[in-house]
């Protein structure tokens, strides 16, 4: 049976799969990073698909706004990159290709295994507020707030060290 | 309470269903209408703002604007698109065809998109989606997506300069940005839009008249409108990013840009002046869209007038004025309104409306003692005498100078 949301899944899943695939094989640096933007997009609409709203828009912020576009700020700024047209593998791929293909075997593996995999999801209730459900978890004691403490130490960290390098020191003897 | 657009769209889904047509099949043709109406609707309005652009400009500078073709010069747009249309279209020798092609799409396109969230009327709103406040932060992201492809690929070094600066610029500011964004969703306790202007029984910018205007100022930079154009700064680098774009091309950007500049409006009208909010807007729905758009107009007014009124800042102050003032102003006033919102109980009551302004002027008033402070010292400082030659100590030119 094919609904509508089974096409536009199958369609979102092969331009996702196809773009990444034009991550790896593109011969230009900028072209590979953008193709890694729609790759991403990609991933977004899924999590749309799967009523996941929230997910998936700071999957657009996140990862587009601001991961992609450090990367392709990286590759501009970095001299003949941009332009390079040399060879896009070299003799690792023969490894690369069977490590990726262990890592999706086994990850396919441990999903099917997964007892939920085969359970009928139940729909959720209208009221419920994932964005809210989630803000709590985030702060309860009961649910994620070591982890997010840990997080927010560790970015506060990295905003000093940023501090620190662009500080501009007072010349000695002066 | 309904309105004629409801009306319109119940009698076009019963004559879908009455065709015999499956429910999901109704569904999306209705969507799918829904999408091009809105999008026809707010691009027939913005060859409407190329004639408010030029004429308010007109104003300021003490011209007269466009008054040759029709009452008030009001078909000089559509002579302005016809001419923009039968342009010869240049691709540069050396651009990225692809590349160069899509950046304006996704210019506008990232602009139309913010249209869906924005709550028209109490009964008309694209999609009520309960992160519409992200919505607008993301689709802000891809539209600086589409600047970076268009300045790269141009193959041109003023392209990718102005692009440069403007991403830069959007970085920055789009931090306060999200900040100020907070407020408002502290104070209606929800990411919807809709419900955000829902609860807005008091405009918010009473409540937080310092969120509303870093709003605005950061609104601005993301526009990349005068005072912060430096990413097509025409003394500097031409016209930067868009610099080798013809005809339709460069019209789309432009196109992008106007009505970005309205849709800002709009925003800020549903987030701090309540949308679509007015006399008997909710009896009579349809007033609504009047109000939201009388409203968007007066922000729109108000960008315009910033626009033609200050110079063009340099890049230096414009990055410390994002993270080294509205950046630490914001996150102050986010704390300190998330702390009252706790003290002050329900929302509505006197007491935590006149609280809330309380507390933003005695913020306005610190940051402005501060400021004072800071320039007394900072004249102080440039009064005093110095060598000429003393060797530039900052962080750049040491590099400059090791290279």
């Amino acid at each position: 049976m094919m609904t509508v949301s089974l096409i536009v899944f199958l369609i979102v899943a092969l331009i996702t799969l196809g773009s990444a695939l034009m991550v790896v094989i593109a011969r230009n640096l900028v072209h590979s990073a953008l193709w890694l933007v729609l790759t991403l997009f990609g991933v977004a609409i899924l999590f749309g698909l799967l009523q996941a709203g929230f997910l998936a828009v700071v999957q657009v912020v996140i990862y587009i706004g601001a991961i992609s576009i450090l990367i392709i700020f990286a590759i501009m700024l970095t001299r003949r990159i941009a332009s390079d047209t040399g060879p896009r593998f070299n003799e690792n791929w023969g490894w690369a290709l069977g490590i990726s293909l262990m890592m999706f075997a086994a990850l396919v593996w441990v999903i099917v295994s997964w007892p939920g995999f085969h359970v009928q999801a139940q729909p959720l209730d209208a009221r419920f507020e994932p964005v809210v459900e989630l803000g709590k978890a985030l702060v309860s004691p009961n649910g994620y707030v070591l982890p997010f403490e840990l997080a927010s130490v560790l970015l506060l960290a990295a905003l000093i060290g940023a501090i620190v390098i662009a500080w501009e020191r007072k010349p000695e003897g002066r | 309470m309904t309105d004629p657009i409801n009306l319109i769209a119940e009698w076009l889904r019963g004559l879908l269903a009455g065709w015999g047509l499956s429910s999901g099949l109704v569904i999306f043709i209705m969507t799918l209408l829904g999408v091009v109406v809105t999008a026809a609707f707010v691009l027939l309005m913005d060859v409407f703002l190329v004639w408010v652009e030029r004429k308010v400009v007109a104003r300021f500078q003490d011209r007269l604007g466009p008054n040759r073709l029709g009452p008030f010069g009001l078909i000089q747009p559509l002579a302005d698109v016809i001419k923009l249309l039968i342009k010869e279209d240049i691709t540069p020798i050396g651009a990225d065809r692809v590349v160069y092609n899509i950046a304006p799409i996704l210019a506008l396109a990232t602009v139309l998109v913010l249209w869906s969230v924005i709550p028209l009327s109490p009964t008309v709103l694209g999609a009520d989606i309960n992160v519409g406040v992200l919505f607008i932060v993301a689709a802000g992201a891809i539209g600086t997506l589409g600047i970076i492809m268009a300045g790269w690929a141009s193959n041109n070094k003023y392209a990718l300069i102005g692009a440069f600066r403007m991403v830069a610029e959007i970085v920055a500011y789009e931090v306060p940005m999200v900040i100020a964004l907070m407020v408002p969703v502290i104070l209606a306790r929800s990411m919807s839009i809709g419900e955000i202007v829902q609860r807005q029984t008091i405009w918010y910018i009473v409540l937080a008249p310092v969120a509303a205007l870093v709003f605005l100022i950061t609104a601005i930079a993301e526009l990349g409108r005068a005072p912060f154009d430096l990413s097509e700064a025409e003394s500097e680098i031409v016209a930067g990013f868009h610099i080798e774009y013809t005809g339709m091309k460069f019209g789309m950007f432009y196109a992008g840009e106007l009505l970005h500049a309205l849709t800002m409006g709009a925003l800020f009208a549903s987030f701090f002046l309540g949308g679509w909010r007015g006399p008997f807007a909710e009896q009579v729905p349809i007033l609504g869209v009047f109000y939201l758009f009388l409203k968007a107009f007066f922000i729109y007014w108000v960008i315009m007038w910033v626009k033609y009124s200050l110079p063009r800042i340099r890049i230096d102050h414009l990055m410390e004025f994002s993270w080294k003032f509205l950046t630490p102003l914001i996150l102050a006033v986010v704390m300190i309104t998330a702390l009252l919102d706790k003290l002050l109980g329900e929302p509505g009551t006197l007491i935590y409306t006149l609280g809330m302004l309380v507390a933003n002027l005695i913020v306005v008033w610190i940051t402005l003692t501060l400021l004072r402070t800071y320039f007394r010292l900072e004249r102080k400082r440039v009064g005093e005498e110095r060598p000429v030659a003393a060797p530039d100590l900052t962080p750049a030119a040491r590099i400059e100078r090791t290279s």
